[in-house]
């Protein structure tokens, strides 16, 4: 395979996968605003994708992933099915997490994502120690921990890349920054230049990146991951992106500037940027709309099955709490 | 037999299970010195620094790490150096390590230790002196043990090790000298209260450095012709109702005596079970002692108006009795 076959074949695996991923969540906000099946709150990604495909396409299956409550992409092209995380949104049985962890805790072992989670900042040092197990048996697989712009201002972020840096584990720290925490503008709430300088401080090598370029987002982290895997210690990328829905699906971010969110829709879209690589690469517009037309059907499908699928077995409620002194043997 | 002091026992079952489980590892500050009390003492030197970590301080990250590092295969111990500084990490303890394994639908274990120095030590005054053990069985997903005694230390230390479970571990400062004859072999199933001893007129129940109050209490109590039974729960969750049942419906009496705040604390969750499961065989009032709802003080006196003493005990154990 020639060098441009390869860049071809990896562009458009790329734009694939944000299609998937952007059809996913469409689904899912459907399912929770027109359907009322999702009973929790979803946090879309929607306009995020790229930092998703970009950094995943660089791990491999039995690599470590940690991820947060907006976690759907990186879950996704970590090789997650997304029958089962939909059956998770839904709180359904065979869900990821057979319905008890809904979008916030999907975690699927098997393909080494060991969570999203509902505290800002946590899986920080998780991660940490994740690497530090993995260093201590001397397994040459990688971790990767993706955060908001907003955990950094949580006490995880300095103990947790402060004990990477000391303990000098195979991670690489991405701060997924799309610009708000919630209702608020993070440059607002954050003191100083940010997350690069904070890692820079930390001793680790940190690299900045536009995180709506997925060609951009992969290359870079190409090379971060050769470093780490090489032995050359964690790392920070630093992806900067925007948020375009509200905080959850059901907010409708009335605190924005007005236009702000429709005019990164229309000028900075991850998707249609991926796009235009490929017809520059010689892709024709039908080509590029059957990937979109084939991620579609995939998801339309996925929460038609998934909708279909039980809620879980009531004894569930009291299984896998503890072995000794199990609620399923003793509730009290 | 071997005589060894509390804080010899807990070494020595670390240090066999180290060499049992190369999995097993250790982390927190200053370990490579031994740490506060000597837990440690030597075992950097025998397993090197990678079992035997030195941290920063840094106790979520020391939680947080230890927990990702139990999910892909390690099987942690995790100091705290004083229970009081775990709360740094409750985040972590709580809304990760106890929740991971349900909330991920059981594809997560964490194996862990949690070790938490607790307990009056004199002078230590309010923020090192702390016994909060009720916290810990309030939630789910933890085991929560409290040694008394070197052979506990010694074989329930090991037993937390083999636990998938994550168990947190209170060891009481004060008895870190305490010494006793250990039997090496003797295996002991977690859960399982101790009948520390045999009395037909009344049962003591505690844990901690308090089971041992009892003890004299009970042997105090002898001397005025009180025959009382002593219970001590070794672990918190799970607990040992039967035994406590039992001894209940033999004696017909009931004292329960902890070092923490009485107001809350699992005091108050013994009595409750003893009334709902043995309530017809109760024939005299039930005695609950704890610490006063404030806080440890520096000054000896101040500090001393915490304690539950052995006095106490005598005094309530009489009381139940109508004497
Ligand atoms: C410790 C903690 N504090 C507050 C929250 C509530 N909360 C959930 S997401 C969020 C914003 C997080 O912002 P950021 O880290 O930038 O991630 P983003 O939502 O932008 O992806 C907040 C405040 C929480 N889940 N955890
Ligand atoms: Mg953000």
């Amino acid at each position: 395979m020639t060098t441009a076959d390869h860049n071809t074949r990896r562009a458009r695996d790329l734009l694939a996968m944000m299609e998937r991923i952007r059809a996913f969540e469409e689904q899912a906000c459907l399912a929770a605003e027109r359907d009322k099946l999702v009973l929790g709150a979803i946090h879309p990604s929607i306009g995020q994708e790229a930092v998703a495909v970009g950094v995943m396409c660089n791990f491999n299956r039995d690599d470590i992933l940690l991820s947060t409550h907006r976690g759907h992409g990186h879950t996704l092209a970590k090789g997650a099915d997304p029958l089962a995380m939909m059956r998770e949104l839904l709180g359904r049985e065979g869900g990821c997490c057979g319905g008890k962890g809904g979008s916030m805790h999907i975690a699927d072992f098997g393909v080494g994502m060991l969570g999203a989670n509902g505290v800002v900042g946590a899986n920080i040092t998780i991660a940490a120690g994740a690497a530090h197990g993995l260093k201590l048996q001397g397994s040459d697989r990688i971790v990767v921990d993706i955060f908001g712009d907003g955990a950094i201002n949580r006490g995880p972020f300095l103990e947790g890349v402060n004990w990477a840096s000391v303990f000098d584990l195979p991670i690489l720290f991405v701060c997924e920054d799309n610009q708000y925490s919630a209702t608020t503008k993070t440059s607002t709430v954050t003191g100083g230049p940010g997350a690069a300088a904070r890692a820079e401080s930390l001793g680790l090598r940190a690299t900045t990146v536009d995180g709506n370029d997925a060609e951009a987002v992969a290359d870079v982290t190409a090379e971060i991951t050769a470093r780490i895997r090489a032995g050359g210690g964690p790392e920070m990328l630093h992806a900067i992106t925007y948020r375009r829905t509200g905080h959850t699906s059901f907010d409708p971010a009335g605190y924005r500037p007005e236009g702000e969110s429709e005019r990164e829709a229309e000028t900075n879209d991850p998707i249609a940027r991926q796009r235009a690589v490929l017809a520059g690469m010689g892709l024709s517009t039908d080509e590029l709309d059957a990937i979109h037309a084939a991620a579609q059907s995939e998801m339309v499908q996925v929460l038609a099955d998934a909708a279909a699928t039980p809620f879980p077995a009531d004894e569930m409620a009291l299984q896998d709490v503890q072995d000794i002194g199990s609620p399923a043997q003793e509730a009290y | 037999m071997v005589k060894m002091t509390f804080v010899e026992a807990s070494r020595e079952a670390l240090r066999e299970m180290m060499h049992e489980d190369e999995t097993v590892w250790c982390v927190g500050e200053d370990l490579g010195r031994g740490s506060v009390f000597g837990q440690y003492l030597g075992l950097q030197d025998e397993f090197g620094p990678d079992r035997v970590a030195d941290t920063p301080i840094s106790e979520a990250a020391i939680m947080g790490a230890a927990f990702g590092a139990a999910m892909v295969g390690t099987r942690p111990v995790v100091e705290m150096r004083f229970s009081d500084f775990a709360l740094c990490a409750t985040d972590e303890l709580v809304n990760q390590i106890a929740k991971a394994r349900f909330m991920f639908g059981g594809q997560s274990r964490a194996p862990m230790v949690i070790r938490k120095p607790i307990g009056l030590w004199r002078s230590s005054a309010a923020q090192h002196s702390q016994s909060l053990e009720s916290w810990y069985v309030h939630i789910p997903g933890l085991v929560v043990l409290c040694p008394a005694t070197p052979q506990d230390n010694y074989s329930m230390m090991k037993a937390a090790i083999r636990c998938d479970d994550p168990v947190v571990y209170l060891e009481h400062k004060n008895i870190w000298g305490m010494e006793g004859e250990v039997d090496t072999s003797l295996d002991i199933e977690l859960g399982k209260a101790a009948v520390r001893r045999q009395g037909a007129d009344v049962t003591l129940v505690s844990w901690s450095d308090t089971a041992n109050l009892c003890v004299q209490a009970a042997e105090t109590l002898a001397g005025e012709g009180v025959d009382a039974e002593v219970i001590d729960l070794r672990s918190l969750w799970p607990w040992d109702k039967e035994a406590v049942v039992s001894s209940v419906r033999k004696t017909g009496r009931l004292v329960v005596a902890h070092e923490s705040v009485a107001v809350g604390g699992f005091g108050a969750e013994v009595v409750a079970t003893v009334v709902e499961q043995a309530g017809d065989a109760l024939r005299g009032p039930v005695r609950r002692l704890g610490a006063p709802r404030s806080l440890v003080a520096y000054a000896p006196n101040l500090e001393d108006k915490m304690r539950v003493t052995e006095q106490m005990i005598v005094t309530a154990a009489k009381e139940t009795m109508g004497k």
